[in-house]
């Protein structure tokens, strides 16, 4: 069994490996295909054909696509994200720092979605249909039917402009106490919470009200156990599988999708990074934020895969 | 002596989909002496598993208890707070479900679960527990005792996991144990040991019951008493003996007759000189990756052959798993032989549906177990039965109108259901419904699989009874796929019995009844009978039961 186990998981770790070769591939010809000739624009007035010529030759703009596409691969198997366009400087610098700001956010709205959404989910599924339940289920399709951008843009109005509570943007530099910190992090962190609980929060519900309605738990019932014990002992194992991967769909979106939220606390994230790049036509970094992304997305969709079959009896 | 349990005027009220509330028990009484045995005996939808449910002071989501007492040892179970009845739950009164393949949790080990009442009642320590419940597992005749329960779920068999959800059930030496069908998902041949079993523990430790079944038969061997409902009300009420002998209310006689051997009554003969309507020739079918012999991995019908005369029907019984369902299903098409010919009225058909003629499609029709899910659920009746009126004779408009009244009237169904959905109609409507299908391609063959498994027993008759008229009146011929040995003889004039995957003998009841294979005779002989001493006297050959019984 052990070796069907492996198996399994070889199986789903291979599939996401050829994933992101399939995602690179799409990454790399997607941006390549933006409009615009990079050379001409990085040369700005002094775009003289030859000095393009010159350019484009230097940055092997002039090979065929194909060959950019496995010397960039090569070059990221190596760990090698490239050089900046813009300002010449390796792409891995730029991102360093950008990346751990935002691991750090979403790190921070983990710790405090996660277990949130799990006691929501779980007890809304127990309680269902009483008032408790009826009132977190309007409240998350509430949230969740409202754009961040609009929850966002109000935390702002509410408490930086009226309240005058929290600063506005979120430099993430000067850090001086932790009272600064918890005031930085605030608002993205409400922000990002909101939007990434609401999902993990329905998902779970869904989740345990199917097996709570199923016969062994009404078993475990007949047995005397209370409803803490008939659902935290049975039917919560069972749900494992669908909570762990709304729990990855929903944090992926923190690695990827913080885009907005970053722009709007102009915090200086990865994702602010990317956007930056695109307004300076910068592929390199555009092409290794996406990849970042996706990786990100793959590891957690693949580990909560790998949760759900070692989750599963039948299978281990 | 005083009741172990008095119920009083019990109402149990259900909320429908459409928000309104309807008594689905009306003012019930019942009582129950310690150490006695009560069958609660009715159709689906008669409130059996309702009432046993509330001497656990437990309604299913979507039910109330709305009125009435419940006396257990003493305690009124509705007047106690949830808190106080589980304290009861497990500890005095206990459960075996319907399904345990469903009652156990399937993340969970089985001995874990087995001992898991000890753990919530604070009973005994867990050492002691595992111990009782090794010694339970002994007295069930369950094999590997020691062991079985380090096992999952999934790791034993149907027969097994309910003696082991009966263990569950025994640990805390309960007064009383709830029975929820617990042998009506088990193969005839595997519920004999646990019945036996069942018996033989509940006798001994003189613990009182409450067995629910729709099985006159089966509970005829375990019961003292038997309470016959219907609509959740009670019809009549009596030992087991007074009312197997003397039953008063006509739907208790309706049920006792349903018993009654049926013969198939007359049948053509075959004539001598005419070609079969259906050849079958050692046919093989299965599932799983195609191999280097061209055959599939798994074989679930191994070199079938048959021979259906023209108005002869054809019985196939065997138990589950044992391709009966394979082979209907290779028969139609629908599940491509992988080798082997299939002959219809003389004309080789295709192994695969798609290949067949839309006139030999036609010819061979199909029926399934479950009318749920082989009917549209989006459609109305009349655009069910209008669809194979188009399809095979090109009927439109008013001449097809005409011909699905004729057909609902044919399976005895009123006009007005015409434009109703399947979900409007009763299971006994929807198995017509479903047969009026098939006859509205005006077929020479229908395969039936299992079309009166999930029916209650009378209204299986019926549709048995509808079968055999529409044969007279059409010229028609069936295979008839069933586990039920009582259904096939009534409407068949040769029994194939098949056994995994192969047919291991062929029986003309006109004949001779008597089967002549070991498997063909234990399979016959474990059919529950009305006889109160039935099971007690029935000698089985352990070295047969060793060979063909899985459980």
């Amino acid at each position: 069994m052990r070796t069907y186990v492996l198996g399994l998981i070889t199986n789903r770790l291979g599939s996401s490996a050829l994933t992101l070769l399939i995602v690179s591939f799409a990454v790399f010809f997607a941006t390549a295909m933006l409009p615009g000739d990079t050379a001409t624009i990085l040369l700005g007035q002094a775009a003289t054909p030859e000095a393009v010529a010159g350019l484009r030759a230097a940055m092997h703009l002039d090979e065929p696509a194909f060959f950019r596409f496995a010397r960039w691969l090569f070059g990221l198997l190596q760990g090698d994200l490239g050089t900046s366009y813009v300002n010449n400087v390796p792409v891995a610098q730029l991102i360093g720092a950008r990346f751990v700001n935002t691991m750090r956010l979403a790190g921070i709205v983990t710790l405090i979605a996660v277990p949130l959404s799990l006691i929501l989910g779980i007890t809304s599924a127990m309680f269902r249909g009483s008032a408790y339940d009826r009132i977190v289920t309007i409240l998350t399709i509430g949230v969740i039917s409202v754009p961040e951008f609009m929850i966002a843009t109000s935390a702002v109005l509410l408490f930086s402009v009226y309240l005058k509570w929290l600063p506005a943007l979120s430099f993430a530099g000067d850090v001086a106490s932790f009272w600064q910190v918890l005031k930085i992090y605030a608002m993205p962190v409400i922000t990002l919470t909101f939007v990434v609980s609401a999902q993990m929060i329905r998902m779970t519900r869904a989740a345990v009200i199917d097996t709570i309605n199923t016969p062994y738990v009404e078993a475990a019932i007949l047995k005397g156990a209370s409803r803490w014990r008939a659902v935290i002992i049975h039917a919560l194992p069972n749900a494992v599988g669908p909570i762990a991967n709304a729990i990855a769909l929903a944090l992926s979106y923190l690695v990827g999708g913080v885009i907005i939220v970053e722009t709007i606390f102009n915090y200086p994230g990865i994702a602010k990074l990317m956007v930056d790049g695109v307004s300076t036509r910068d592929l390199p970094l555009i092409q290794s934020c996406a990849i970042i992304f996706c990786v990100g997305y793959l590891a957690l969709i693949t580990f909560a895969d790998i949760v759900a079959i070692l989750a599963n009896p039948r299978v281990r | 002596m005083e009741n172990l349990v008095e119920i009083r005027d019990l109402k149990v009220e259900a909320t429908t989909d459409a928000g309104r509330r309807i008594e689905i028990i009306q003012g019930v009484d019942l009582d129950i002496a310690p150490g006695e045995i009560v069958a609660l005996i009715g159709e689906s939808g008669s409130g059996k598993t309702t009432i046993a449910l509330t001497v656990m002071g437990y309604a299913r989501p979507g039910c109330r208890i709305s009125g009435g007492t419940v006396m257990v040892a003493g305690k009124n179970m509705l007047a106690l707070s949830e808190g106080q009845r589980a304290k009861v739950r497990g500890l005095e009164v206990s459960y075996v479900p319907q399904s345990a393949a469903a009652a156990f949790n399937p993340s969970k080990r089985i001995i874990d679960q087995v001992i898991e009442v000890t753990r919530i009642h604070k009973l005994m320590s867990p050492a002691e527990a595992k111990e009782k419940a090794i010694g339970l597992f002994k007295a069930l005749s369950l094999p590997d005792p020691d062991g079985i329960g380090n096992r999952y779920p999934h790791q034993v068999s149907g027969g097994q996991l309910q003696r082991l959800a009966a263990a569950m059930a025994l640990i805390s030496d309960p007064k009383l144990i709830i029975f929820d069908e617990p042998t009506t998902a088990l193969d005839v041949t595997t519920q004999i040991e646990v019945l036996r079993a069942f018996k033989a523990v509940m006798k001994k430790s003189g613990i009182a019951g409450v067995y629910v079944s729709h099985d006159l038969a089966v509970v005829a061997q375990i019961a003292d008493r038997i309470v016959v409902l219907r609509g959740g009300a009670v019809q009549e009420v009596g030992t087991t003996a007074e009312l197997l002998a003397d039953a008063r209310h006509p739907y208790t006689r309706e049920l006792l007759s349903a018993f009654e051997p049926k013969p198939r009554g007359e049948s053509v003969p075959v004539a001598p000189e005419s070609r079969p309507l259906l050849q079958v020739n050692s046919l093989i079918a299965g599932y799983g990756p195609v191999q280097a012999d061209g055959l599939p991995l798994i074989k679930a019908v191994q070199e079938a052959s048959l021979v259906l005369e023209r108005g002869r029907n054809l019985g196939i019984i065997g138990e589950s798993g044992c391709g009966k369902s394979t082979l209907a299903r290779s028969i139609a098409g629908i599940l491509p032989a992988s080798a082997g010919n299939l002959t219809l009225d003389g004309h080789e058909l295709a192994r695969s549906a798609r290949q067949r003629s839309r006139e030999q499609l036609r010819e061979l029709q199909i029926v399934f177990q479950h009318a749920d899910t082989s009917l549209n659920p989006a459609k109305s009746i009349e655009e069910i039965l209008g669809r194979p009126l188009k399809f095979y004779h090109g009927m439109k408009g008013k001449a097809r109108d005409a011909r699905i009244d004729e057909l609902l009237d044919m399976v005895r169904l009123s006009k007005a259901l015409r434009s109703r959905t399947p979900a409007e109609l009763s299971g006994g409507q929807k198995q017509r419904v479903n047969f009026a299908r098939a006859l509205a391609a005006e077929p020479k063959l229908i395969v039936c699989d299992e079309i009166t498994s999930a029916l209650d027993t009378v209204v299986a008759a019926a549709v048995i009874d509808l079968l055999k008229e529409m044969q007279r009146e059409l010229s028609l011929s069936y295979i008839f796929i069933s586990h039920d040995l009582s259904v096939v003889e009534a409407i068949c004039d040769e029994i194939v019995v098949m056994y995994n995957g192969r047919k291991v003998e062929e029986i003309t009841p006109a004949v001779s009844k008597v089967p002549q294979h070991p498997y063909s005779k234990l399979l016959f002989s474990s059919v529950p009978k009305l006889d109160p001493g039935w099971l007690d006297r029935l000698e089985r050959d352990p070295e047969l039961v060793k060979t063909y019984v899985q459980g």
